[in-house]
């Protein structure tokens, strides 16, 4: 069995779920409205934090310019 | 037809066909966490307060500090103060579930796991202390780091449930934010922002003491050893006098050490005279707590007074100072 043999060994897996026959129901966890909303809601947030650190590492590489890692004792 | 994953559950469970441990299987149901119940375990209220005081200690602090770094100092000391708070709902999630005060929290009301909220808290912990390191400098975070692991090693987990002078001790947590904010522009520590230490050390016992007396039923179920509950009424009050005696000196003691001007002095003795009036009016009650609710209320107005008025007199140029005097 080649390297490429081996890599490719995945492809001809069958998927971990058969498709769902017609009518059938999808296969899964199906979040309920109130988790949606739940999920949006920390989604954003941790958006908004990442983004306001990054401003925030931004600016003060700014300030401090190139010692922006000097730390002084 | 969509389903959910407990109706998954349950249908697998009653027909005999979970293969997932009922025990692991909570664990796995999507969170219903909004980004307000991660905010509520920061103590929002407990981490203005702790902003506020820092940001004192920052102000008062000689030297020049450039607005964006002192600013990034704030941020860090508040995410600090709010890991702190997070790491005390998770070990204290059994208290809290018991009293009556603290029963709506996140993991007691079951909206978070305690795992999520340690990882939460251990995070923004690590976080903090580091990026006050790398940006600001290393006392600072040292500081802040040994202010986050007192509160939570020393206080939550130790003192908290094994002694009646839990806040007593504990307290030196809660007082060491101007500290912390005197280090970000200094790089030290002076006798001046210890002396705003030793402020907020003496009044956390007649501040929590006073809500103790009306909250000790809560405090008893839970299992917390608070003076009322251990000591009795009547120890407490006489406690809170004498703590209160103790403090006013220490109130004014930055107008007497040449800190703050004289506007700072009459607030500290107007407000310091209260504050032993309340403590004697405590003393005195024999039926209800309606003394020990005013001196809880007043007491938070009266850590605000002085370190509002400290900060005007310091952001004025000691305006206040020379024209009282």
């Amino acid at each position: 069995m080649t390297m490429s043999d081996s890599m490719n060994d995945g492809v001809n897996k069958p998927p971990p779920f058969p498709p769902p026959l017609p009518g059938e129901r999808e296969p899964g966890i199906k979040l309920t409205d109130a988790q949606l909303r739940a999920r949006r809601s920390r989604s954003i947030a941790i958006g908004v934090a990442l983004g306001l650190l990054a401003i925030l590492f931004y600016i003060v590489t700014l300030v401090k310019g190139p010692g922006v890692l000097e730390r002084p004792l | 037809m969509s389903v959910t994953f407990a109706q998954l559950q349950l249908g697998a469970e009653l027909s005999g066909e979970s293969g997932v441990d009922p025990g692991i299987a909570p664990s796995l149901e999507p969170s219903l966490a909004s980004a307000r119940d991660y905010l509520e375990l920061m103590k929002p209220r407990v981490m203005s307060l702790v902003v506020f005081t820092a940001l004192v200690g920052l102000v008062v602090a000689p030297g020049h500090i450039h607005p964006v770094i002192g600013l990034t100092a704030l941020i860090c000391i508040a995410v600090g103060a709010g890991a702190a708070g997070a790491l005390n709902m998770w070990y204290d999630a059994d208290i809290d579930a018991r009293m009556t005060r603290t029963a709506g929290r996140p993991i007691p009301a079951g909206r978070l796991r305690p795992g999520e909220v340690l990882a939460f808290g251990l995070t923004l912990a690590g976080f903090s202390v580091v990026v006050l390191g790398l940006l600001v400098n290393i006392v600072a975070a040292a500081l802040l780091a040994l202010t986050i692991g007192f509160y939570v090693v020393i206080y939550t987990m130790w003192l908290k449930r094994s002694t009646p002078q839990n806040i007593v001790i504990g307290g030196a947590a809660g007082a060491l934010p101007p500290i912390i904010g005197w280090a970000s522009v200094t790089g030290g520590v002076a006798l001046e922002p210890v002396v705003l230490f030793l402020i907020i050390f003496l009044w956390t016992p007649p501040h929590f003491w006073a809500l103790a007396l009306y909250r000790k039923d809560d405090y008893a179920r839970a299992g917390v050893p608070m003076l009322p509950v251990v000591a009795g009424d009547d120890a407490t009050r006489l406690q809170i006098l004498l703590y209160t005696l103790v403090l006013v000196p220490f109130g004014v003691a930055p107008w007497l050490l040449g800190y703050a001007g004289a506007a700072y002095g009459i607030t500290a003795l107007v407000a310091g005279a209260i504050m032993i009036v309340l403590a004697l009016r405590i003393r005195a009650e024999k039926q209800g707590y309606a003394a020990g609710k005013q001196m809880f209320a007043f007491s938070i107005l009266y850590l605000f007074l002085l370190f509002a008025v400290l900060l005007a007199d310091r952001m004025s140029g000691g305006l206040f100072g020379h024209f009282a005097t």
